[in-house]
Parts: C-alpha cells; sequence; structure tokens
C-alpha cells in the first residue's frame, strides 16, 4: 500500500471553480534489484583444496537464452493461446517450476478498436488464458498475477492489420 | 515531490466580443480547450445581453462570459444590446421587443467590502414587460468567471424550465508524446485548466464524485490498472482498490458514499461493490464472461452495466445489490459504455453499427432511440441531462466533443496539446 502526502498548502491563486491543490505526481515503475555475488571460503591446509562454484548469469537476462521470448500473440477476437505461444508458456513454466521464489505479472493487451474499458477487460481475458495455461503446467498461483493493459499501452502504433496483430498480446514480466 | 505550477488561462475579452466562430488558429490560443460550436436547436430564444455597467473592474468581462454561455448552449439566439445597462437602468421593454429580443439580461459589477466584487444582475421578459429574475453574488476578483456562469445558468433556468450547467467542471486524460500522461480539470467552457494528477503511465476512467471534492480513476503507474479516489481540494490520494488482477471503472453512487467498480480477482472481469473508503468489497454481478463499466442510475437502485453474456458485449440492467441482470440493448452485436441521465429518463451508450462506433441515446419509458453523433466513444452526460460530451477518434489524433440529447446541438473542443479523451462531466456544485 502506498502512502501519499496531502499537499495541504493553499496556492494563492485557487479558485472556487477551480479549487485544486498542486497536481499529484504519479509513481514511475519500480526498479529491478541485481543478485550479490559470494566470495569463496579460505581452506584450512595449504594443501587442501576447496572446490567453488562460481557465479552463473540469471538465465532471465540472457537475450538469447530460450526465456528471452516473453509474448504471447493472439487472434483477433480470440483469447485462446495460438500453438505457436505454447513453446513460450512451457519454457517460463517449466523456470518458474524450478524456481518457487520467482513471480510473474501477465499482461494483456489489445488492439486500439473498440471501448477503453471493454478492451481492458478483453486484455484480461488474454492474460487469464496464459495463466491459465502456466497453471495447468504446474506452476503456482502465489507466483501468478494476470493484469490488463488494455489499448493503453501498445507496442505497435497504427491503424492497420500489422499493428493490431502486435498489440493482441499477453507479455510474461518478470 | 516537484510541484508543478498551477496553470490557468484566462481567454482575452476580446475573442468573446468577436464571436466564437471567428475562432480560428491565428486568434489567441492561450485557452488550452477551446470550444467551437457545429449545431444549433430548431427553435432559439432571442436573448439581449447588455454590457455590464463598470464590469472593467473585474478581471473578466462578466457580460462576454454570459452571452458565449448563452450561444454555446444552442438554445439561445444571443443579440447584443450594443449598450451599457445595469439593474437600476430604467428599461424600454417596446425597444427590445422591436429588435426581436423575449428576454433582456443587465447587471453591474461593484467593488464589495475587502476588496470583493458584487456581480448584480436581472432578467427581464420584454413581452410581458415584466422583470423575471434577479440575482446578486459577491466572490473573489479571481472567481469573476463563476460569478458569470452562474448568471448565465439562471438565465438558462428560467427560459427553458432547467438547470443550467454552465458552471460546472469538466475532467478529461491528456497524452503528450506517448509518455506524458495529465489528468485536467477545466471549466465547462475550457477555461481554467488546472492539472489535477500527471505521470508517464496511463490514466483512464475518471469519475468526479457526487459532491464534486473528488475524483476517481484509475491508473497504470503500479504496472497493472489500480482505483484511486483523490481529493481534488487537498490532493491527497487513497488506494481504493488494488486486489490482484485489474481494477477499473470506478462508478460513484448517488450518495457518494460507495463506488461500483470492475475487478478480475475472482478470475474474470465482474461487476463490485466496494466503500469510498476501500472497505467491504463484495460482488455484485454474476456471468461466466465479462461484466464492466457499471454505472448507477440516478436513483442509486439499479446499476447498468455492459456484460458480454450473451455473446457480444450488450448493456444490462441488476440491482445496486447485486443479483438478476435483465437486457437492455438488441440492436446490433456490440453495445458498451451505458450513461444514464439524472432526471432518470435517458440511456446513452456507444454502438458499433456499419463498422463504426456511434453514440446513441434512448428514451428509457419508449425505447426508442437516436444516433447522436458518429465516431464517438467515452460518452459523459452534463448533469442537467441535457448534453453528452465524447470523445472523438480519428486521424491518428483524439479531441472532445459535445452534442445535445436532441442530436441538434453540437460543439467541438479542440486543443493543441496532444491528446484529449476520457471526458468525464462533473456535477452541480454550490
Amino acid at each position: 500500500m502506498r502512502h501519499f502526502k496531502s499537499l495541504a498548502f493553499i496556492v494563492s491563486s485557487a479558485a472556487l471553480l477551480s479549487a485544486c491543490s498542486s497536481p499529484v505526481k504519479l509513481n514511475e515503475a519500480p526498479v529491478v534489484e541485481r543478485p550479490v555475488e559470494r566470495a569463496a571460503p579460505v581452506a584450512a591446509d595449504s594443501r587442501d583444496i576447496r572446490p567453488v562454484e562460481t557465479g552463473s548469469v540469471d538465465p532471465l537476462n540472457d537475450p538469447k537464452g530460450e526465456l528471452a521470448k516473453r509474448s504471447v500473440y493472439f487472434d483477433y477476437d480470440s483469447f485462446v493461446v495460438r500453438d505457436d505461444g505454447k513453446p513460450i508458456v512451457e519454457k517460463h513454466s517449466a523456470f518458474l517450476n524450478k524456481n518457487k521464489a520467482r513471480k510473474v505479472l501477465i499482461q494483456g493487451n489489445t488492439d486500439e478498436r473498440g471501448g477503453t474499458e471493454y478492451n481492458l477487460a478483453l486484455g484480461q481475458k488474454r492474460a487469464e488464458a496464459v495463466r491459465r495455461a502456466m497453471g495447468s503446467m504446474g506452476v503456482s498461483e502465489s507466483q501468478m498475477e494476470a493484469v490488463s493493459l488494455g489499448e493503453e499501452k501498445p507496442k505497435a502504433i497504427g491503424a492497420n492489420e500489422a499493428a493490431w496483430a502486435e498489440n493482441r498480446r499477453a507479455d510474461i514480466v518478470y | 515531490m516537484r510541484v508543478m505550477k498551477l496553470m490557468k488561462n484566462i481567454l482575452p475579452v476580446v475573442l468573446f466580443g468577436a464571436g466564437l466562430f471567428a475562432a480560428t488558429a491565428a486568434t489567441s490560443t492561450r485557452a488550452q480547450v477551446r470550444v467551437e460550436i457545429a449545431g444549433v436547436a430548431s427553435n432559439q430564444i432571442p436573448v439581449a445581453v447588455a454590457a455590464f455597467a463598470d464590469e472593467a473592474m473585474a478581471p473578466a468581462q462578466v457580460s462576454a462570459i454570459i452571452k458565449a454561455d448563452l450561444e454555446r448552449s444552442g438554445v439561445f439566439k444571443v443579440i447584443d444590446a450594443g449598450t451599457v445597462l445595469s439593474e437600476n437602468s430604467a428599461i424600454d421593454y417596446g425597444q427590445w421587443k422591436s429588435r426581436g429580443a423575449d428576454a433582456l439580461v443587465v447587471g453591474s459589477v461593484r467593488r464589495g467590502a475587502d476588496g470583493r466584487l458584487d456581480v448584480r444582475y436581472k432578467l427581464f421578459d420584454t413581452i410581458k414587460a415584466a422583470e423575471l429574475s434577479t440575482m446578486a453574488n459577491t466572490v473573489q476578483p479571481k472567481s469573476t468567471r463563476l460569478a458569470a456562469h452562474k448568471i448565465a445558468d439562471d438565465v438558462y433556468e428560467k427560459l427553458t424550465g432547467t438547470r443550467g450547467a454552465f458552471s460546472t467542471r469538466i475532467a478529461y486524460v491528456t497524452m503528450h508524446n506517448n509518455r506524458d500522461y495529465r489528468l485536467e480539470v477545466a471549466d465547462a467552457d475550457g477555461e481554467g485548466m488546472v492539472v489535477a494528477a500527471y505521470g508517464k503511465e496511463p490514466i483512464i476512467s475518471p469519475a468526479w464524485s457526487p459532491d464534486g471534492t473528488r475524483v476517481a480513476y484509475v491508473s497504470f503507474e503500479d504496472r497493472k490498472p489500480v482505483v484511486y479516489v483523490q481529493n481534488l481540494v487537498t490532493g491527497a490520494r487513497k488506494v481504493v482498490s488494488n486486489e490482484k488482477g485489474s481494477n477499473s471503472a470506478p462508478a460513484w453512487s448517488p450518495d457518494g458514499a460507495r463506488l461500483a467498480v470492475t475487478l478480475s480477482k475472482d478470475g474474470h472481469s465482474q461487476v463490485y461493490g466496494v466503500n469510498a473508503d476501500g472497505s467491504g468489497i463484495r460482488r455484485l454481478s454474476n456471468s461466466n464472461g465479462i461484466d464492466t463499466e457499471p454505472q448507477f442510475s440516478a436513483d442509486g437502485r439499479s446499476i447498468y452495466f455492459t456484460s458480454d453474456r450473451s455473446g457480444g458485449p450488450q448493456i444490462y440492467k441488476m440491482s445496486a445489490d447485486g443479483g438478476a441482470a435483465t437486457r437492455i440493448t438488441f440492436k446490433g452485436g456490440y453495445n458498451i459504455s451505458p450513461r444514464l441521465s439524472s432526471d432518470g429518463k435517458t440511456l446513452a451508450w456507444i454502438s458499433q453499427r456499419d463498422g463504426g462506433f456511434s453514440l446513441y441515446a434512448m428514451d428509457l419509458a419508449s425505447g426508442q432511440e437516436l444516433r447522436l453523433a458518429e465516431g464517438a466513444t467515452e460518452p459523459s452526460f452534463s448533469p442537467n441531462g441535457k448534453y453528452l460530451m465524447y470523445a472523438t477518434k480519428g486521424g491518428g489524433r483524439t479531441g472532445l466533443a459535445v452534442v445535445s440529447v436532441d442530436g441538434r446541438v453540437k460543439q467541438r473542443l479542440t486543443t493543441q496539446a496532444g491528446n484529449i479523451r476520457e471526458p468525464n462531466w462533473g456535477p452541480f456544485m454550490k
């Protein structure tokens, strides 16, 4: 729960008609923290050798890795995970099953045609479709949250099928 | 927290004197949102408006604001009296009748106690040769526009029988460069814009509280939609709903104690009720599909909403306590965004017909429907139920427009600044 300080000071030009305080600044997206490396322990006898496991790259950060693809696309008026989305669902489900502390936000989107709130609900259906698919692969509910961005954050701008197809999409966000 | 300067803009007097029709890009563009008239009522009431005595002492020209309000309503033919007349002037009714005026507006501005302004006015019926109304408002100079709007409201009410909405405010969302979002509040004529909230993530669905002091809205600043209620006067914000999943579509009950919202917490979008402080969430709608866009009826006893339980989205009505719903729209396969007039008589909504999205109004008693505008989304009733403001979509840019409930009066609200959408018309206030 976030708290917002109330700006109680009265601005001198505040009028009856526009009796507003100074505008409220909305939060920016949170920053992801990076993991800390651990140091190797010291050997007790000068001829002892204690093996050390070196640090590894977080598989999520490998741009060529199998977790790099995070977007599942949908056909027009469809809320069913297509065949080409199933490998993405499988790979991220496998990762989440092995890393129970990891959580994902699944963000559903729509193209820009239609009403704002109804599109928010349609985007939700896409996110839920991915969530259910991952759930059926064993990922626990506590690791997933399905939400919608509706038509509000398009990846492609344009009133054409190419842009619309790019925006009919659910993204897996860590 | 950085503070943004209040951006209050006063339109210069000269623009109104020249008439709103002259508004082009070449004229002064200090107003953030400008209103242009494109259609008027079929039978306009001719009203003469005099210059008010000593109105130059106020920071805004009262008679010019009254003339612009009456003209913008589309129901009056405004005649410039061409002279100064105060509420004490002798009135030659015959003269005004012969000039074609059915009514005459006169008044004065005086300096009152402690620097305030005393704005007085009278309305005369030239045919009955009698005084119809009088009013006095004492205001701080910075509230001169409000005093003028209240006079225009009184003229409108006395001559049409309906309460005027000139002294109301509107809220809407602007977007600049695909990155900067602002929730803005302005007077109904587009003047006096103030930024209420701003950030880098979208804001949608602003909804004024019935008493006009708070606004609910949906913000995406947490990477998901969350419903906030912000007190406009203090700037304090409260999260009203941040349940797991999406939280959106806030709508106030007429008594301001509750909101209806759309939550996806149970796996699909349904309508829930919540107290204004965020407590007491309870489910109201019940279907396996999408139920969203709840709106209370004016008497608070029903909730209209959008549901696709029959396949495509249609408008339904249920008790405000939830439960069984009856279907309201049957024409076309895509009917969304129900809005109810304050007198309970009219339902407005958006219908997709012939490929495009149009604004429709239905008389709830007879079921008769009328198409009001094309290329329309996100409608909002004026508090007197006579006009609808909506967002227009076309040519890559969005804008706002107003149409009267009978479809005759049309206005466009233009702005130079990026995209403008999600309008919500504020309530009557004291």
